[in-house]
């Protein structure tokens, strides 16, 4: 079980009471489809991913995009066994969706490069970065657990 | 592989940031430290508590570096020449250590330009700090 001190969850739940997942979610995922272009190739049904403008536009990434960050809720919501709460998903995310669980962990860098630009250096500090990189890497971690 | 409207735009962008090299380069340390603190380890020798002196003109160094770089990004080998030999026979940083660095890098630079951090500007970013560190430890083996 993953050990959280207390400047930590108050680090998260500041963080995710003022994050709009319809507006976060979009940017990091249109942002993950810019910077790592090869994770393109698990949307081909989107529809126009030609250039970065035409990915901010696309509506089905957006869709998507707060689908992906609302899917951060559960982990929110069972700080304290992340890792069984996110069982059904991996199973899904591996055998469904046949997604390399590297890019749970590079999607996970753009959600914290999209809120330290939302949040500035006041609100996202070292300390508050930590305890959200934390929260991310053990969400990684359980997607990525019941691939086999 | 960089464009040249990517190379301009990291020039620009690190032009900009050069008068404020500390505050930058000292940021994007702390980021490092908190979150990896096996980093730590290589700076045993120096006070690197939040506003240190030894921290803020460690940070401006590492800036300054990097904006030097920029200036010219196909002469990279040239002129982190010295930093490649430094690297290699000195301080021999892990170069995993880099990429940690570089991550930090970018959260800051995000947390001060804000939107102007477009995903277009992050991208050419990360490839340039990518490019940099693979530079950087030529020469360690």
């Amino acid at each position: 079980m993953v050990e959280w001190t207390d400047a930590e969850r108050t680090a998260i739940s500041t963080l995710w009471s003022n994050i709009d997942v319809g507006e976060i979610g979009p940017q990091a995922l249109s942002r993950l489809l810019v910077v790592f272009p090869w994770t393109q190739r698990y949307f081909s049904t989107f529809g126009d991913l030609s250039t970065p403008a035409a990915i901010a536009a696309n509506p089905k990434v957006a869709q998507h995009g707060k689908t992906v960050m609302g899917g951060l809720e559960i982990a929110v919501k069972n700080m304290d066994n992340i890792k069984n709460a996110y069982a059904k998903l991996s199973v899904m995310h591996s055998d469904k969706l046949h997604v390399d669980p590297d890019n749970f962990r590079v999607l996970a860098e753009c959600i914290t490069v999209v809120v330290a630009a939302k949040f500035g250096p006041s609100v996202f500090t070292a300390g508050f970065q930590e305890a959200w990189q934390k929260f991310l890497a053990v969400v990684v971690s359980a997607l990525g657990r019941q691939y086999h | 592989m960089l464009s040249k409207k990517e190379k301009k735009l990291i020039k620009e962008i690190w032009e900009r940031l050069t008068p404020v090299a500390a505050d930058i380069g000292s940021d994007a340390l702390l980021r490092m430290f908190a979150s990896y603190p096996g980093t730590k380890t290589y700076f045993s020798h120096l006070d690197i508590s939040p506003g240190s002196a030894h921290l803020c003109s460690h940070g401006k160094k590492i800036v300054l570096a990097i904006a030097e770089g920029a200036k010219d990004i196909s002469q990279l080998t040239v002129t982190l020449a010295p930093l490649q030999t430094l690297h290699a026979y000195q301080l021999r940083i892990d170069p995993t250590n880099f990429k940690l660095l570089s991550h930090c890098m970018l959260v800051t630079l995000a947390c001060y330009l804000g939107s102007e951090f477009t995903p277009v500007a992050h991208a050419a970013m990360d490839k340039f700090l990518s490019a940099f560190a693979a530079v950087l430890s030529e020469k360690y083996r």
